[in-house]
């Protein structure tokens, strides 16, 4: 299976990889998959206290290359984006921009999923 | 970059053909391109003799008799014949045949079909180390148990089963042995009746030959063996598989059967100090895990699992430059990591990790030093970007994480 021009650019030149402090009260941790299913994804989200914007957006992934761009991919939408915009990123967009076959959806979904835990993370966080 | 010539460690897969074996063919096609079943003229003859000369060579390979080889169309067909054809043949004696959970699809498919038709099949569990337990297969041989099936070696560890003890419990318990050695034929000994084999799959295209033919061995006394033709015809190759045969494949196989006999003892004598090479280099990674039995393996295979490195991912950093598998089935649709591995009892996680590195004749020296380096690479950049190895280096019991299986 070849895998598309934009996979290879986000898997030998993944963005934004690396880690946030987890202990801040302004960075929501998703941490989603797992090692026996072949996909672990981690995205970090940190929060601009004064806009409410998302400023800096971190990932690690143990995954093949799809789930590596996909990450990847998450991390530049994210940056400069509202928590409600983040919310809106559907996995099916990933699926198109890096045109994603059918058996690497999973790894799209896999994606928003980090998203939406990462967001629910920072929010539990600053509920009160 | 330069243009680098792509390095080929998958020789499990399929082995290049040798040059030696293609001037071989080559007449076969046109100029001696006889039907072998055509006895009225000069075409069929030589047709005729060219086949024989080349059962002459595999039987030679093998320690046995020209009749006892029976062509096919590859190692499938071959396990195929001998599963179903053995089913048929001995259905009064019995229904029950034990094999091993490792085994090729091959093999496994093949008992699937034979349970829906009425076969009792036992799958043996293998230890750790990929090896049968012996006393196992013994206990699970029963007074309706007509056919063992155990492979000779392992497509994916390379792990060879202990071919004479197994031989024996069969004998002992008057039960026929069959055994998928499509891995180990050419490469290593395989004396069918020395060892008490009494049939025998194999493929030319693992041992230097063309794809598209392979044999069946099939033991024509003590005990004399016959397998219900599986498919209807012409009654060739003594009725027990019809179809006109492949005679510039088969001249092909005939010629790497020869060269294999005469070259197998250098061939992995070499390889197996470049594998070890491999292995001893790629294992100096922290946290790595040869998967297989060391002492009882082919020469020219190892199977690694790097630990917190996802296999087909950690493939991409390099398969622009070397050809090898993965125990992560990624690639394939089911997503599912390799049964073989998870058979031996290693997690899921392992399995997804592993690497599998099969050399051969072909490979040189210069090509497993590139394979260390750009494999050692990658293993790195994998794991730079891996969260799991950054809680493992953090000290997290990864086994005490609720994952989200998904």
């Amino acid at each position: 299976m070849a895998y598309s021009e934009k996979v290879l650019d986000h898997f030998k030149s993944p963005r934004n990889v690396g880690t946030l402090n987890k202990d801040a009260k302004n960075v929501g941790t998703g941490l989603v998959g797992a090692p026996e299913c072949g996909d672990v994804m981690r995205l970090q989200i940190e929060v601009d206290d004064a806009t409410g914007l998302i400023k800096d957006a971190k990932f690690k992934t143990f995954g093949c290359g799809s789930a590596i761009a996909s990450s990847s991919l998450a991390t530049e939408w994210l940056k400069g984006k509202s928590l409600d915009d983040a919310m809106r990123i559907d996995n099916m967009d990933i699926v198109e921009e890096l045109a994603l076959p059918p058996v690497k959806i999973h790894c799209s979904v896999l994606a928003e999923d980090a998203i939406k835990a990462a967001i629910a993370d920072y929010q539990q966080k600053n509920a009160n | 970059m330069s243009q680098r010539r792509l390095i080929y460690l998958d020789n499990n897969a399929t082995t290049p053909c040798d040059p030696r074996v293609v001037d071989a063919m080559i007449p076969y096609f046109y100029e001696k391109h006889g039907n072998a079943a055509s006895r009225s003229h000069q075409f069929g003859w030589e047709a005729e003799d060219a086949v024989d000369y080349a059962r002459e060579q595999i039987a030679k390979l093998l320690d046995v008799e020209d009749k006892e080889v029976i062509f096919t169309s590859g190692a499938t067909e071959s396990n195929n014949l001998a599963l179903k054809g053995v089913f048929e043949m001995y259905a009064k004696k019995g229904n029950h045949i034990i094999t091993a959970e490792t085994e090729h699809k091959a093999i496994l498919d093949t008992c699937g079909h034979l349970e829906k038709a009425g076969a009792e099949v036992t799958y043996l569990k293998v230890k750790e180390d990929g090896l049968v337990d012996l006393a196992d297969l013994e206990a699970a041989i029963k007074p309706n148990t007509i056919l063992v099936s155990l492979m000779w070696a392992n497509n994916e560890t390379g792990v060879i089963q202990p071919m004479r003890e197994i031989a024996m419990i069969c004998e002992k318990h008057g039960v026929l042995f069959h055994s998928d050695a499509t891995q180990a034929v050419g490469k290593i000994p395989t004396h069918p009746r020395e060892i008490g084999v009494h049939l025998m799959s194999f493929t030319a295209h693992k041992m230097y030959g063309p794809k598209g033919v392979g044999a069946l061995y099939v033991s024509r006394k003590n005990p004399r063996v016959k397998v219900t033709a599986q498919m209807d015809g012409g009654g060739h190759e003594r009725g027990m598989r019809s179809g006109t045969l492949n005679v510039p494949g088969i001249v092909g196989f005939g010629k790497a059967a020869e060269i294999a006999r005469e070259e197998m003892e250098q061939d992995a004598a070499r390889l197996s100090k470049l594998r070890d090479h491999l292995q001893a280099e790629l294992t100096k990674l922290e946290e790595t895990k040869v998967n297989g039995n060391e002492q009882s393996r082919m020469p020219h295979v190892t199977n690694i699992s790097f630990k917190h490195v996802e296999g087909e991912g950690l493939m991409m950093t390099f398969n622009q430059n070397i050809a090898v598998s993965s125990g992560s089935a990624c690639t394939s649709a089911s997503l599912e990591p390799s049964y073989v591995l998870v058979g031996m009892g290693l997690g899921d996680d392992l399995a997804h990790s592993s690497i599998r590195f099969s050399l051969g004749r072909f490979t040189t020296q210069e090509e497993v030093d590139e394979a260390i380096e750009l494999v050692r690479n990658g293993v790195n950049h994998m794991r730079d970007l891996s969260p799991i190895w950054e809680m493992y280096q953090d000290g997290v019991d990864l086994s005490k994480i609720e994952w989200s299986a998904h």
